[in-house]
């Protein structure tokens, strides 16, 4: 068999047990995300079938994954609407990364992985699933909820934290000198700045560069623009995905509609490949022994994740009840910490076993999350029945 | 009224209002054009009771429903002085001989003596609509006349 029937072979075989598993994830009503790992880290090293032939492209192809969840990221918002929020919601915003981060962090040093795995774990366990909590919050009909600007608010901000963390992250993971370090850091925030402005103020033009009214020209224009900003930000080590995300907020109206309604199935296809990617690199027999510290890492930050919620909701004088489901919502993991788990991966500057907590930890968090969420209500109501004395506390007032 | 209106960062916008009882009622618009009813609920005022996804066609038809009676009641309060005049509202079903024609092939006027002064459709209000109007099934007219001229108007309205 030549290596071109084989490749395709592979490559087929790939994406069709990827369709099977995000209809099955469909099904039972859960994300895809901890099954396309799942997937990966069956196929990969010390996996049942390990795929040799079709490396170059999933390694590319996964790349491309990123800056397009990155850039759909971006797209879903405006910057009028990013500046607002981080007006709006940045103690509760400050407060979940700090909050969420701690955990992770903890448990890197604990481990012995030092603070350049302590930086990476920090952000895999602070960082929740916009995907995914958007999903949960539209299927359980609770969009027109009171507690749910609050929650957006909060994811907001902490996508808006992921493009100034991801660059430092890449400076830290390259090894740079503390004082290259802090140029790095000064950078990525002048960068950041200067798009919000340019996307506040002249978004329209940037809109216009990409528009075009022929479908197949508009596709090819966003992705090439999109590619190239990624790649152009990865050359200034602010990596490539803040760059595609960057891009995605100065796109704004219906360019943006437009364009998020194009690349959505390129997304899926492309996002799916890096998760499974992140999966090969996964070797299987790394887990069991990270097992206990992933499930200590998610009771902490269930608890950290729920209290942010809490917090966050009772400052926008939100009943005990909305406070309770604010921050079950927030409780789900999934793309951006694998993300995040990945660039460390990929600079092989942290040891292997980070790889395997990081994808054990997404799998609990990511199928536990939307369960959580659905849940809190109940428990709340019973919790507050068997308490009659905090059952007369709660005033709607907050 | 107070509207309320709360950006949803990523899915669109939520706009709603406090009705007398402290309950609120609104819609959530979001980006791909979907509307949902939105109704709070009573006993946690933080949370919706139902969140009726709705298309244009149906949002325009509960408009309908809802901006009718106080059209009809403010007509009503104007003619209040000219006794025997009466203000009343005529449903062109789907499936009415008059489904797709104009007001004048009805010929209400010259037949009953009823005068529409307004259509409502999907909502909004046509006022003084001419002859011409062409007329769709769900439309509701708005009419005045007798009370004997408003059912015969009814009936021709139904059966032709």
């Amino acid at each position: 068999m030549s290596h071109t029937a084989l490749e395709l072979i592979e490559l087929g075989a790939v994406f069709l047990g990827l369709g099977l598993l995000g209809r099955l994830a469909g099904r039972i009503g859960m994300s895809p995300v901890p099954l396309y790992l799942i997937g990966g880290v069956c196929f990969g090293t010390g996996g049942l079938i390990p795929l040799n032939n079709i490396g170059d492209f999933t390694t590319l192809a996964s790349e491309v994954g990123v800056v397009l969840l990155l850039l759909l990221l971006g797209l879903e918002y405006s910057a009028a609407e990013l500046t607002t929020g981080l007006r709006r919601s940045w103690p509760a915003g400050v407060l979940d990364i700090v909050l969420n981060a701690a955990p992770g962090v903890a448990v890197a040093l604990a481990l012995g992985w030092g603070p350049v795995g302590a930086t990476v774990l920090g952000g895999v366990t602070s960082i929740s699933s916009s995907g995914i909590v958007a999903k949960v919050l539209a299927d359980l009909g609770r969009l027109g909820n009171r507690e749910t600007p609050v929650i957006l608010s909060v994811l907001v901000f902490e996508d808006l934290a992921m493009a100034v963390y991801l660059p430092i992250l890449t400076t830290v993971l390259i090894g740079v000198s503390f004082l290259g370090g802090l140029e790095a850091v000064a950078l990525s925030l002048a960068v950041v700045a200067v798009v919000l402005v340019v996307a506040l103020r002249y978004g329209r033009f940037v809109s216009a560069v990409v528009d075009s009214p022929d479908r197949e020209v508009f596709l090819l224009k966003v992705l090439g623009t999109a590619l190239l900003v990624a790649g152009i930000a990865s050359a200034l080590q602010v990596s490539a995905a803040v760059g595609a995300f960057l891009l995605g907020i100065a796109i704004s109206g219906s360019t943006a509609e437009n364009a998020t309604r194009l690349l959505e199935p390129l997304r899926d296809l492309f996002a799916a490949v890096f998760f499974v990617v992140f999966g090969l690199n996964t070797d299987p027999r790394t887990i069991p022994p990270v097992l206990g510290w992933a499930v200590v890492l998610a009771v902490a930050t269930t608890v950290t994740k729920l209290a942010t919620g809490w917090w966050a909701a009772q400052w926008q004088g939100i009943g005990m009840l909305g406070r309770a489901r604010a921050g079950a919502a927030l409780i789900a993991h999934g793309e951006f910490s694998i993300v995040i788990a990945g660039l460390a991966v990929s600079y092989a500057a942290v040891p292997t076993e980070l790889a395997a907590l990081a994808t054990a930890y997404v799998l609990l968090m990511a199928v536990f999350g939307p369960i959580a969420a659905r849940v809190v209500e109940p428990v709340t109501r019973w919790a507050r029945s068997k308490i009659p004395a905090r059952a007369a506390a709660p005033s709607p007032g907050g | 009224m107070n509207i309320e209106v709360t950006p949803l960062p990523g899915i669109g916008v939520r706009k709603d209002f406090a009705l007398r009882d402290g309950r609120r009622v609104g819609v959530v618009a979001q980006r791909d054009g979907k509307l949902a009813l939105i109704v709070s609920k009573a006993d946690d005022p933080d949370a919706t009771l139902a969140e009726l996804p709705l298309t244009t066609d149906e949002a325009g038809a509960l408009a309908t429903l809802l901006g009718a009676p106080q059209l009809v009641a403010q007509l009503a309060e104007e003619q209040r002085d000219l006794p025997g005049i009466r203000t009343g509202r005529l449903t062109i079903a789907s499936g009415s001989p008059y489904d797709g024609r104009t007001i004048g092939d009805t010929a209400l006027h010259s037949r009953t003596g009823v005068s529409v002064v307004a259509v409502m459709r999907a909502g909004q209000v046509r006022p003084s609509p001419l002859p011409n109007f062409t007329l769709t099934g769900g439309d509701l007219m708005i009419a005045v006349g007798t009370s004997e001229g408003l059912d015969q108007a009814f009936k021709i309205l139904k059966y032709g």
